[in-house]
Order: C-alpha cells, then structure tokens, then sequence
C-alpha cells in the first residue's frame, strides 16, 4: 500500500482552517448548550406539572431523535424561514447547541437532585433563603459531581460536530470528504481527519482531569 | 414560646398527625417520646415548617407559621436544628460550618461570626478541629458542630430529631452532655429522642406519642414512674 503524504501536505492548509472551524462550532456548542442546559435543567426540576412539560419534551425530543436528522430540519427546514440563504456553520452551531442542550440539562439535573435533601435541610433551617441554600451549599457540591459528565459531553460534542459536513459546513470532515473526492483516496483523508479528532479530544479530556483534580483538593 | 393547636397532616390517604395540642414555654425542655411511626419527628419537622402540614395552627416566637405574611426564614433564624444525620456540609471546613449562616444571613463580620464560632467550639469541646473536613470526624464529633452550628445563629429554641440515632453507643454520652449543659443554661428545647435516661433527667416535661397524637404528657416522673395509658406503659416496658 502506498501512502501518498504529499497530498496529505496539499490539503494542509484546508484542514487547518477546517480544525479551527471544528474548534468554533465545538466552543459555540458547548457555551451555548451550557446556558441553555442549565435553564432547561431547572426548568425540569419545577414542581407544576404544565410548567415541566415543555422542558421534558425538549430533552424528549433533542435526545430521542439523531443529531443527523436534527442538523437537516433545522438546515433546510428552520433556517429557511428566517434567511433567505443559511449558513451553513450557523445551523451546525444552532443543532450542536439545542442538541447538546438536551444531554446537559439531564447532567445538571441529576447533579443538583444527587445532592442529599439532607443539606437543603439544614441550610433551610439556619434561616438560608433557597437560593443562597442553592448558591453556597448545593451547586457547589453538584458542580463537583457534574464536571465528569460534563467532560464527556463535550468530548461527544467535538466528534459530533463533523455531522455539519453534511450540509457543507466547511469544518474538519468537510474537508476531508473534499479531499477524498479529489483524490479517490481513503486512507489519507480519513486517517489525518481521525489524528486530528482525536488529537483534539485527548487535549480536552486532559483540561477536565486536570480541572477535576484541583476541584478534588 | 411554641404553641400548636389541632395539628394534621397527612402523607397521601395516610394521616400521621391526628390533631397534636401542645404549648412549650420559654427555658422549657421538652422530650419527646413514642414508637417508630408515631409521628414524632414529622411533629418536630413542622415546627420550623421543614414539613408543611395539612391543619391547625403553629405560633412560633409570635409568629403563625402559616400566615403569608410571616417571612419563615426569619423564623427560621431563632428556631435551630439538629438533624439526626448531622447534615454538616462536606465541602466547608468545621469553622465555615459555623460561620456561614451568621455571615450570610444574619449579616455579621467574618470576625465577630469566627470569635462566636471558636467560643462555642471550645464549650462543644471541639477547638481543634477547627479547621478540618467534616469528613474527618467521628460520629459524636460531627453532632456536636452541628449543635455548634446551630447555636451560632444565636436561636431562642432548638429543636433536636432524634439527635443520637446515629451514634455508636460510646458516642452518645458526649452529644447528650453537651445538651445537657445547653439545658441548665437556659435554652428552650424540643428533644426528639429514644435516650429514656436523658427523657428523665434533663426534661421538664414528656410528650409521649403514638399513632400521631400526643396520648399522655407530664413531668418525666409521672410518666416513667406512674404511667396512666396502656399504650405508655407497654411502650415503657418495651423501652425501660
């Protein structure tokens, strides 16, 4: 088998630029997705019923259908009724968030429920309102608890980031599909876009062990 | 200073208090006594509203807990907990514990809430665990910040569920001493508790409860030594 490195170089510039879009799409996702999660996640642990109910249908809905399917209604189906032509980085970025959206507002919630009801209690109880009992005794301890899963959401989140390909967004896998057009070749493309993915997920697993030690101390 | 009037509430069709009348006083101690499921605790746990109760009445310090426009977290600032499982906060060292209801809502200094914070570790007999986990404590030491922790938010009543159920039997003697002290010092409280020696000595009046009514009360030596009630006397018997 030859490997033929000398387009791998050829394309260089294209999967640096399309790292860096991967990068984008992923940090957009994960900011968004976090704010989003957190609100959807309190909102789920409302006590009125009618209240709840659009929340659990969002993780319902976010979480029970493919990314794939999501990223093409909401590409050539949501997108169009706002703009005329779609970007197609911005509906990847929009699905990445509303999609990890969903998962992250189950992390929080079971973060937060995780903590013994003995702790509201007794912070109750010394004449703590629920949102300083909530500020200084229950998100501190839940925040601990949810920065694993939370990891693996993003680490799910960057990979999964390579499913706007499909609507051209011009990321990582973008590229690599380009090149492997041009070139009829398998092994170069993939392979250097698999390196690269996983080059990225290894950094960010690192960042979260590291972040979890310092929260252990 | 506490005073309930026609008590319920239920869990679902099951109703576990059945209309409870009691008056606690000022400097009173209160023991509470009964079988599993007599609703001694869900009594204690309403009298600060961690439980929400069904009907009747509750007053506290003045104030019906169920009126609107009492703001409970003011009530809740003069009547202190003791939890049977501790409840201290894992990631606070011991003196953090202590310090961060009189910091946050009493609004003190960090100082004055360290000096109180290290006077009453010293009467807990504590001072030196100041500055670790609560992790690191053994069972009896961890009730005793517990007390610490309530008592720093200077309350007019405190309220014990059950305080030494937790403990290994040899720890038991150090929580109930520290009570003790808190007795003769004046403090009106409601003890939850299966220490029948403790029920007898410290209180000055006994409540003993069964199937979520208060069935006999009275002075510990006429409920001990001259119980009135079947039930009393065969849960005594059982007890004793």
């Amino acid at each position: 088998m030859d490997f033929r490195f000398n387009i791998i170089l050829e394309y260089a510039p294209f999967f640096f630029k399309g790292v860096l879009w991967t990068v984008g799409l992923s940090l957009v996702g994960i900011f968004f997705g976090t704010i989003l999660g957190l609100a959807i996640g309190l909102g789920k642990m409302v006590r009125n019923r009618l209240v709840r109910l659009p929340f659990d249908w969002y993780v319902h809905f976010f979480r029970g259908t493919p990314l794939f399917v999501q990223i093409l209604l909401i590409h050539f189906g949501v997108m169009p009724m706002f703009t005329a032509q779609p970007n197609p980085l911005v509906s990847g970025a929009i699905s990445l968030s509303l999609n990890a959206a969903a998962y992250i507002a189950e992390i929080f919630r079971a973060g937060i429920q995780s903590i013994d009801r003995g702790q509201m209690e007794a912070a109750r109880s010394l004449g703590m309102t629920h949102v300083q009992a909530m500020r200084y005794i229950i998100l501190p301890q839940a925040i601990k608890r949810m920065i694993p899963p939370l990891g693996n959401e993003f680490i799910v989140l960057i990979k999964d980031s390579s499913l706007a390909a499909i609507i051209a967004a011009p990321e990582l896998m973008y590229w690599g599909r380009a090149m492997q057009g041009q070139y009829y070749r398998v092994w170069e493309p993939y392979l250097t876009v698999a390196l690269i993915y996983l080059v990225l997920t290894l950094s960010l697993s690192k960042l979260l062990h590291r972040l979890e030690r310092r929260y252990d101390a | 200073m506490i005073r309930v009037t026609n008590l319920k509430k239920s869990y679902g069709s099951l109703q576990v208090l059945k209309g409870i009348n009691v008056h606690i006083h000022e400097k009173e101690v209160v023991v509470v006594i009964g079988p599993s499921g007599s609703g001694k605790s869900t009594f204690l746990r309403c009298l600060n509203l961690l439980e929400d109760f069904d009907e009747g009445d509750i007053v506290v310090d003045g104030f019906h807990l169920k009126d609107p426009k009492t703001d409970l977290n003011k009530v809740r600032e003069e009547v202190g907990m003791v939890f049977q499982r501790f409840n201290l906060f894992p990631h606070m060292t011991v003196l953090d514990n202590i310090t961060l209801a009189p910091m946050k809502v009493r609004k003190w200094s960090k100082e004055k809430a360290t000096e109180k914070a290290m006077q009453l570790l010293v009467k807990v007999g504590l001072q030196d665990k100041a500055h670790v986990y609560p992790d690191s404590l053994s069972g009896g030491q961890a009730q005793r910040v517990a007390i610490a922790r309530a008592l720093a938010m200077e309350p007019k009543v405190m309220l014990f569920d059950e305080p030494t159920s937790a403990l290994d039997p040899e720890m038991v003697g150090e929580v109930l001493a520290v009570m003790k002290q808190l007795a003769k010092e004046g403090m009106t409280m409601v003890v939850v508790t299966h220490e029948m020696g403790f029920a007898r000595e410290v209180g000055d009046r006994v409540l003993f409860m069964d199937g979520g009514v208060v069935v006999e009360e009275g002075t510990p030596q006429q409920i001990f030594d001259a119980p009135q009630h079947e039930r009393t006397k065969s849960f005594l018997s059982k007890v004793l």
